[in-house]
């Protein structure tokens, strides 16, 4: 079979690879067919009927994001038929979608609001026919606005296929179709807030709880010492909102824009990324010493934690008992913070600023006040973030560089790789070998655990040991890990893995649900690359060669896996298959 | 011996108007006048007249009793069966036609249906293999499958012409042609998931012949090498699927299905998978996915069933009269079914007719018969007072015919001149009191009520059109509102996922080709 077929688009004959859609075909003869429903990662559904084009020879017109190419067919994009039909069936759409645009969350951001205006609409031809539907803010991470609904059934394409998670189906029938969960409420459904359906929503029907409006009011209030962190991945997911390259590290500006936004101190959730790698790097080593129980698996990604809990609850005891880097800031916020800088921890309000919008439910778990205190008092997306900074008119590509303060805000490279696909991995081995050989790794980069790739598997060997370890990304990825551990398990077996990685969203954090919008795998991968990059630039790319990390340990925790770190560090998971 | 045979005409119809109470009522007045060793009280299949309530035949006296009420039973019994003289004013018009029974000599004037699905409907005992085995049953799919190769199948059913009866009209052999070559696990599912307004001709079929649909579908299953038939029937109907199970476990019963059929390496089973009642699960993709225990809506086309089907496996999905057309072509050839029909439709077609004619009920005819005569000659002309105003042809979706069309002979191509189809083949006859607003209004909330909300243009689009014929009935719509109804549903047409939402554009624009003048009316 040829790797490429022509086809003729418009009149203009191009080679194309074999088993392309139409879409993907009209691509390579310049042209981007307008699209609603299409989204380049999903599998296409043809539900919009925006993309019609017509194939010569062939009765009616065609999807062109279903339809494949077949050699020389011949394919007319933009008859003055084609163009009406793309027109009437936005305004079918626009008929039934709220007007307001002028306070959507969505605006500017909105595919809809975006192909109305690029399709050259400028009125409202036909009569609204709108229902009444209300907005379900039950969930502590997702707000669903199914007024706003546009049934393009891709977020059931990410919650479904992608995550295969199941919280939402499309429900009732016809005009009456609503993407909803079984109960009608988000907070009691098996939903795991990974926020995957946000960043594929083209409009405003689903976005994350927005805490926007209580961080400012902690900012603006003179009692209250406000102080933030940062997860990895948001770094260098803030170029691609203000004109900069996607991926590029901003870090400094970042913590500049921070200061400027008023708080009272900026840390890095880096640090606690090295932190993790103290405490779930001597979990492990401990399990090898007493080999097993295997395998260790990550507990950074909450999605992950409640997909865990909701369908594999038989696997806790395997999982690592850390909390997230985030939920070890927030301890250590208004115990070691409080404490070294002398602040009563009453007063001191933490935020986190994450990719993520399962971080917000995390947050709220009530195991999670282990200062006394909720350890996180509000959890920020990256895209709230950015709003934060817009409304005051902070341009971050324009402003100097700042530092963060002392105590939480020193990282190695090994944190921040935390942020993508194989980081963790990546990270843990770097320290365990060292801990456990005494020797150096040859090379710091662990090639093996990098990219894309859905499942990947290697063995490292430690001293004689050959460990197997595996890394999976995407909840659907992950199943195919735990269904291996699930089987040799219930076989009496040896696990087929000592260790492994499992972060909920693909592309790890720098895919998250709460990343800016357009989150598609190649932008994911640019972000990925610039953790890489400052990473491998860095001069400390081991966590426990981090020296504020040395200090705590010599100030306040003692050990790794000691008591405090027990107290403050770990945590405890629940079974949630009730739902199931 | 009896005298005479009383036989209850029963199907889902004269069950709703009461038969079963009627029938125990004549048992006991027959036992009353001490005559059940005389008459014999039985039951037979659909003879497809339908609105005519409880329906009995008697024979050898020949007389067709209609609207037959548990009043009626004592006069039956005293006037009829003790002193000879039939109930006049029960009896239906000598100028009906049912075929294979002589009514009265009246009636072989009248012209003959060609009856080749339905040959034996209301002839023998539904619930019967024996009477069905008797009349040549089971004989086709035995020559299929013991003397044939199933290519040899393949092959004589697409020479026979033989097209979908569903409504799109494909050629069933070419279809059948596509999946035969391929590997693995395949199978056949019957759609008979009726859902088509005004149709219901499936439901007769499958309750007057139900071992007809279980022959065809083990010629089909021979054919292209399935392992497993089923039957998506839908859930409403009752007695059909409780002769079908009953023909299906008679079957197995004697070796018709379940392994090595006829002593030979083809092994076949049937079961019957119920719907839920959405209209989309005609639609063969949809009606899959709602096997599969999913949702009704809709699959992304291709891959076509024929590869990627049921279980992701090669499936033909074919109509139940499809099917029950098959064991006729195997067993008289090809060339005997072209000798029905059209040269590109060959065979017979089933027929609904509704509305106002004398006789609604269910025809089998030659495929190109036009309207006129089906009208005149079958269903007994138009009622007393009516004028033939307009027809609708297969189905809510199908496009209004006028007058003018009334000759157009009904095959797929001749109807294709006009923009209409043939569809499932209901016949909805309207008279000059139909006001045509009224009719689009009633239309467009079967549509709105039944899209099932996949994409966009059809679900927003069933709505506003709904809405808007409203108005148009209220004689609040303006004319340029009516043009952009004729845009939505030309959008629709051209946008739409599934032929739900595409096929709206023919009654709109139907009614605006031939009824402008009326509609002129109603505009604001």
């Amino acid at each position: 079979m040829n790797s490429t077929i022509p086809v003729i688009v418009d009149g203009k004959k191009v080679e194309v690879p074999n088993g392309s859609t139409i879409i993907q075909a009209a691509e390579y003869a310049g042209i981007e067919i307008p699209r609603l429903c299409y989204y380049k990662d999903l599998t296409p559904t043809g539900n919009c009927g925006v993309c019609i084009v017509e194939v010569k020879g062939q009765k009616g017109f065609k999807r062109s994001c279903t339809t494949p190419v077949t050699p020389n067919m011949e394919i007319i994009t933009r008859s003055a038929e084609i163009i009406n039909a793309r027109k009437t069936v936005v305004e079918l759409i626009l008929a039934n979608h709220p007007d307001d645009c002028l306070t959507c969350i969505k605006s500017g951001d909105c595919e809809l609001q975006a192909l109305s205006q690029q399709l050259g609409i400028d009125r409202e031809k036909i009569d609204k026919v709108l229902t009444k539907k209300p907005i379900d803010d039950s969930s502590l991470s997702i707000v669903r606005e199914p007024e706003k609904c546009i049934l393009c059934g891709r977020c059931l394409r990410a919650c479904q296929d992608i995550q295969t998670v199941f919280a939402i189906e499309a429900m009732g029938r016809g005009f009456n179709t609503e993407i909803t969960t079984p109960s009608g409420s988000m907070a009691e459904s098996v939903c795991i807030n990974c926020g995957q359906c946000i960043s594929v929503c083209p409009t405003g029907a689903l976005h994350e709880k927005l805490e926007i409006d209580e961080v400012w009011a902690a900012l603006n209030n003179p009692d209250k010492v406000v102080i933030v962190q940062e997860a990895p991945a948001i770094r260098v997911s803030l170029a691609e909102e203000f004109d900069l390259p996607p991926g590029t590290n901003l870090v400094g500006k970042m913590y500049n824009a921070l200061k400027m936004l008023g708080f009272d101190y900026v840390f890095d959730t880096n640090f606690t990324a090295d932190l993790t790698i103290m405490e779930e790097g001597s979990e492990f080593i401990e399990r090898l010493h007493e080999n097993g129980p295997y395998p260790l698996i990550t507990s950074c990604s909450p999605g992950w934690i409640k997909f865990m809990e909701t369908f594999y609850p038989d696997l806790t005891e395997c999982i690592s008992t850390c909390k997230s880097p985030q939920q070890m800031f927030g301890a250590l916020s208004k115990t070691y913070f409080a404490k070294m800088y002398n602040i009563d921890p009453a007063k001191i309000v933490t935020v986190s600023i994450m990719p993520c919008t399962a971080k917000k439910f995390e947050a709220r778990r009530p195991e999670m006040r282990s200062s006394g205190f909720a350890d996180v008092d509000y959890v920020l997306t990256t895209r709230e973030f950015i709003k934060m900074v817009k409304q005051v008119g902070i341009n971050i590509a324009a402003i100097d560089d700042a530092q963060p303060n002392d105590l939480m805000g020193s990282y190695s490279g090994a944190a921040t790789i935390f942020g993508t696909t194989g980081g963790v991995m990546e990270a843990a081995l770097r320290t365990a070998y060292e801990l456990v050989t005494g020797k150096a790794l040859d090379s710091c980069d662990i090639k093996e655990a990098r990219g894309f790739e859905g499942v990947k598997e290697f063995t490292i060997d430690v001293e004689g040991t050959t460990l197997s370890c595996a890394v999976a990304h995407g909840l659907g990825n992950a199943r195919k890990v735990l269904d291996k551990v699930k089987e040799a398990k219930e076989k009496g077996k040896p696990s087929p893995y000592h260790f492994i990685e499992i972060m909920a969203c693909p592309g790890g954090c720098v895919g998250g649900g709460g990343q800016p919008y357009g989150s598609t795998l190649e932008r994911r991968l640019e972000r990925a690359k610039g953790l890489y990059d400052e990473d491998g630039g860095m001069k400390i790319r081991k966590s426990h060669e981090n020296p504020e990390i040395k200090k705590i340990y010599e100030d306040f925790l003692e050990k790794p896996l000691g008591h405090k770190s027990h107290e403050l560090l770990h945590t405890h998971y629940i079974k949630r298959d009730a739902l199931l | 011996m009896f005298r005479t045979h009383a036989l209850f005409v029963i199907d889902q119809n004269t069950i709703d108007a009461g038969a079963y109470a009627v029938k125990y009522e004549l048992e006991k007045e027959i036992t009353n006048a001490s005559l059940q060793n005389e008459i014999k009280v039985s039951e037979t299949g659909s003879i497809n007249l339908i609105g005519k309530g409880v329906i009995i035949l008697v024979f050898p006296d020949s007389v067709l009793y209609t609207n037959v009420t548990v009043n009626d039973v004592k006069e039956i019994v005293n006037e009829h069966f003790l002193k000879g003289r039939p109930v006049k004013r029960l009896v239906l018009s000598e100028s009906f036609d049912i075929p294979n029974i002589t009514i009265s000599p009246a009636v072989e004037t009248t012209k003959k249906q060609q009856r080749i699905v339905l040959e034996r409907a209301g002839v023998i005992n539904p619930e019967s293999i024996d009477e069905y085995i008797a009349t040549m049953g089971y004989e086709a799919a035995g020559k299929a499958i013991t003397t044939m190769k199933p290519d040899e199948v393949v092959d004589i059913v697409k020479k026979s012409g033989l097209r979908g009866r569903g409504g799109a009209g494909f050629p069933t052999g070419l279809k059948w042609s596509f999946t035969s070559p391929l590997p693995g696990e395949k199978y056949v599912v019957c759609n008979a998931d009726e859902g088509e307004p005004g149709t219901f001709k499936d439901r007769l079929i499958l309750e007057g012949d139900p071992h007809k649909l279980i022959e065809g579908m083990l010629i089909c299953g021979y054919a292209i090498g399935a392992i497993m038939g089923y039957v998506y029937i839908r859930g409403e109907y009752n007695l059909s699927i409780k002769r079908l199970q009953k023909a299906i476990d008679d079957a197995r019963a004697y070796g018709l299905l379940g392994k090595n059929i006829f002593d030979t390496n083809f092994s076949f089973d049937i079961e019957i998978r119920k719907g839920a009642g959405a209209y989309v699960c005609g639609e063969e993709t949809a009606l899959i996915e709602s096997m599969e225990g999913k949702r009704g809506h809709p699959r992304v086309k291709p891959p076509f069933p024929g590869q990627v089907g049921f279980r992701n496996k090669p499936t033909i999905v074919n109509n139940v009269e499809t099917l029950s057309n098959v064991p006729n072509i195997l067993l008289k050839g090809a060339d005997w079914y072209r000798s029905f029909g059209t040269k590109n439709a060959p065979g017979t077609k089933v027929y609904t007719i509704l509305g106002k004619v004398n006789h609604p009920g269910l025809i089998e005819v030659p495929m190109g018969i036009t309207l006129r005569q089906i009208i005149n000659e079958y269903a007994g002309g138009m009622c007393a007072g009516s004028v033939f105003k307009a027809a609708q042809i297969g189905g809510s979706a199908g496009a209004l015919i006028s007058e003018k069309m009334l000759d157009t002979p009904l095959d797929y191509d001749s109807l294709g001149q006009w923009a209409a189809v043939l569809g499932s083949g209901a016949i909805l006859i309207l008279d000059q009191k139909t006001e045509i607003p009224d009719f689009l209004r009633s239309v467009m909330k079967f549509f709105e009520h039944e899209s099932c909300g996949k994409c966009s243009p059809c679900r927003i689009g069933t709505k506003i059109l709904f809405d808007k014929s409203m108005e148009l009935y209220k004689r609040k719509l303006k004319k340029q509102e009516w043009e952009e109804m004729l845009n939505i549903a030309n959008t629709m047409e051209k946008t739409s996922f599934c032929p739900l939402g595409q096929s709206l554009i023919l009654p709109i624009s139907s009614a605006d080709k031939y009824f402008k003048e009326e509609l002129e009316n109603y505009f604001l």
